[in-house]
């Protein structure tokens, strides 16, 4: 090193090499990295032999079709419609069944109620409140959960769901994010809040940091019962013979929103407050496995069905009671409810909803679960939560309320895109450990949510269509 | 810069948070995650572990010692990685052990079943330190999948010993040792294949050497250095920088003193 001052010659020479490689034009990382793994390949070839080759590429040949080029992306949706169409078709029947019986032992609770003597108030906040929210939940969600979660283990278990993170790395490399953020969106279809915990797989803090604001664009297990509802109603209706497909496919149409809006955010975040190269990740491709039964029954029934209900119960109940009481105290001959939904209404009726869906919304922030039926119990006057026995009763209701498909579509698009539910933002917030970013995660996804809404809507009104 | 043996006594200590005396030789053990490189730690370490963290990281940073002919060999498990181009903590922990602590000998476990992937670490490895042995672990479960990998030949083709190895059996542990002991004590020289790259990137590193030459008289390759300034990697930089004493804050200036033009 002699006289010479050795970090001036290092920056010196770090000039020097960024004038070099400024002078080509391809990438060195990538290129050497290639040459790498060209080497590699080589050295294989030369000294290993397979004996039975046949056993060994059946894994190859699966490879091949789940992430070729052509074939990668329609498998992915086509399998995504398939799974929805199941759960759709499969939670129809299941869920009438629930709904009868728990509304029954709520008839049966009310007679109790009446023979003991208990005041009218006890009773509707308890029966008419948290038990029938609570049934109401568990009748809806259950059902879905039941299969969905089993489906997506399966998924999870053959080994699947690390070639959908190969298949959409580039794409996420476009967007100047991690791959693996397409892991932490499935583990968001579950739970939002799983989801952000999820991203700590993510090493770079900065790309973590855009996976954890960007989870809430995929539809949580709390948000699916609204959207198949909303759907079934409004849309896979109005095709009586293939509704169930139909619904299906808007679930997924919905779902592929999600995933472009976290790909645009998560580029724009990188031009803007994150900004930075993608990393390149290393992924190993576990070769399928055989799921075994057992453990999918049990992972996805007590570690996630279970789970996810045990939360929506305990959200649900205290929500109900609080929701009957604002709806049957009264100031002057309005209830609270109504004044909270007049003052809300004028904003609503701008981009497309009504004060009582943007007030449920609002009131849902502890847990998406219970957005819906907030809302059809504020639009029923009894003043508590109604049942709806057939599909056909409640779509009644909503049109009585003046809904039109427009509405239906609005309330589609708020669902997917507005705030993150308490648990996800303090989840955030254990993750980050910065208000900032919590701030971010709540305003970002409510603002892109209202701006959709308001466009769509002035869009559909400007050229007359509802 | 070679490292004295009490320079390198210091730097363990202070850098790696690692006690090590003179008469023991230091063993580095890479790998791939998944390739049994914990089930060779413990069968060569056997009882004499001490495990904690890399200093300030929140990864495992495990070390045990054994003896083998009357000589002691601390051996330093690194953090399970793909490569070493740092793109995760783990990695960037593993490069700068190989880079900077100089360890008498680094032995790198593959995985038999898939060969390919797990030799773009070993020629990663092959860049920094010559000292290498090759382990090629989980030979018994290649068997059952009928692979057959030529020892000998993939020997020839990496330049450095190659050691067949069932860890879980228990089988070639002992051939292990014996090649640990024979590159440590400098009776075997093993010279690792070196990748030739695409005309473009060895054009580049033409033009990088004589300058990385004249900064680096250390033991650490001037071609390693200079294909990480190629790749733009800034974590390298600054680690070379805090392990070689370099004054950071120069450095900085001239990042400031570029942004400002």
């Amino acid at each position: 090193m002699c006289a010479m001052n050795p970090s001036r010659s290092l920056s010196e020479v770090y000039g020097h090499a960024e004038f070099v490689r400024k002078t080509y034009l391809k990438s060195f990382s990538d290129q050497i990295v290639a040459d790498i793994y060209e080497n590699a390949e080589q050295i294989t070839k030369h000294v290993l032999s397979k004996k039975g080759s046949q056993r060994i590429t059946l894994d190859q040949t699966i490879d091949n079709l789940v992430t070729s080029k052509w074939l990668g992306y329609p498998l992915m949706i086509l399998l995504l419609v398939g799974v929805f169409w199941i759960t759709i078709e499969g939670a129809n029947i299941p869920s009438e069944l629930l709904a009868t019986v728990l509304f029954t032992f709520q008839d049966l609770l009310t007679l109790w109620f009446q023979w003991l003597g208990a005041p009218a108030w006890v009773h509707g906040v308890l029966v008419l409140g948290a038990y029938h929210t609570l049934a109401w939940v568990v009748a809806v969600m259950l059902p879905p959960m039941a299969i969905f979660f089993p489906l997506f283990t399966l998924l999870e278990d053959s080994g699947y769901l690390p070639r959908i993170a190969f298949n959409l790395d580039h794409i996420f490399k476009k967007a100047r994010a991690c791959g693996k953020q397409s892991l932490t969106m499935c583990m968001g279809f579950g739970c939002n809040a799983a989801g952000v915990t999820s991203c700590r797989i993510i090493d770079s803090p900065r790309e973590r940091l855009i996976a954890i604001i960007t989870n809430n664009f995929v539809p949580c297990n709390g948000r699916f019962p609204t959207l198949i509802a909303i759907t079934s109603i409004f849309i896979g209706g109005a095709i009586a013979s293939y509704s169930g497909f139909v619904n299906a496919l808007v679930i997924s149409g919905i779902i592929l929103l999600g995933v472009a809006v976290t790909l645009s955010v998560s580029w724009l975040l990188s031009m803007t407050i994150l900004k930075g190269e993608p990393s390149s990740m290393v992924l190993e491709l576990p070769s399928y496995r055989r799921p075994k039964i057992g453990a999918v029954i049990y992972r996805s029934m007590i570690d996630r069905t279970l789970f996810v209900l045990r939360r929506a119960i305990i959200t649900a109940a205290p929500a109900g009671a609080v929701i009957w009481i604002l709806a049957n105290v009264y100031i002057g001959d309005q209830s609270i409810l109504s004044i909270i939904a007049y003052v809300l209404n004028p904003f609503g009726q701008l981009i497309g909803l009504d004060g009582f869906i943007l007030m449920a919304f609002i009131l849902g922030l502890p847990a998406n679960e219970i957005v819906l039926p907030i809302l059809i119990m504020s639009y029923l006057s009894t003043g508590s939560l109604q049942d709806y026995a057939s599909l056909e009763e409640l779509r009644s209701v909503l049109v009585s309320n003046g809904w039109t498909w427009l509405t239906a579509v609005n309330v589609l698009i708020f669902s997917l895109l507005h705030w993150p539910c308490a648990t996800t933002l303090l989840t955030t917030y254990k993750e980050t450990g910065s208000k900032k970013w919590v701030f971010l995660t709540f305003l970002i996804p409510t603002v892109i949510g209202f701006t959709a809404c308001l466009t769509v809507t002035q869009v559909v009104r400007l050229f007359g269509l509802v | 810069m070679i490292l004295s043996a009490e320079k390198k006594n210091i730097l363990w200590q202070n850098f790696l948070g690692i006690p090590i005396t003179n008469n023991q030789f230091s063993v580095a053990l890479a790998g791939n995650p998944n390739v049994g490189k914990s089930t060779i730690f413990n069968a060569l370490t056997g009882l004499h572990q001490h495990t904690g963290n890399w200093p300030g990281k929140t990864v495992d940073n495990a070390q045990g010692s054994f003896q083998h002919q009357k000589k002691i060999f601390l051996m330093v498990d690194l953090p399970g990685t793909y490569s070493l181009l740092a793109h995760t903590v783990e990695e960037q922990i593993a490069r700068d052990f190989l880079c900077f602590a100089n360890p008498d000998v680094t032995v790198v476990v593959l995985d038999a079943t898939s060969l390919e992937r797990n030799l773009n670490l070993a020629l990663q490895v092959f860049e920094i330190t010559p000292k290498v042995i090759v382990c090629l672990n989980l030979m018994d479960e290649a068997a059952k999948k009928d692979l057959f990998i030529d020892v000998p030949s993939l020997e020839r083709e990496l330049g450095v010993p190659v050691v067949a190895t069932a860890a879980r059996q228990g089988k070639g542990l002992a051939e292990l040792r014996k090649k640990i002991f024979q590159v440590a004590t400098g009776s075997v020289h093993p010279s690792p294949r070196q990748i030739i790259y695409s005309s473009d990137v060895e054009s580049a590193l033409k033009e990088l050497l004589p300058l990385v030459e004249n900064i680096s008289n250390n033991t650490l390759s001037p071609r390693w250095i200079a294909l990480r300034l190629l790749d733009g990697d800034q974590s390298f930089l600054k680690s070379l920088s805090n392990y070689l004493d370099i004054d950071q804050t120069s450095f900085q200036d001239w990042e400031v003193s570029k942004c400002a033009q």
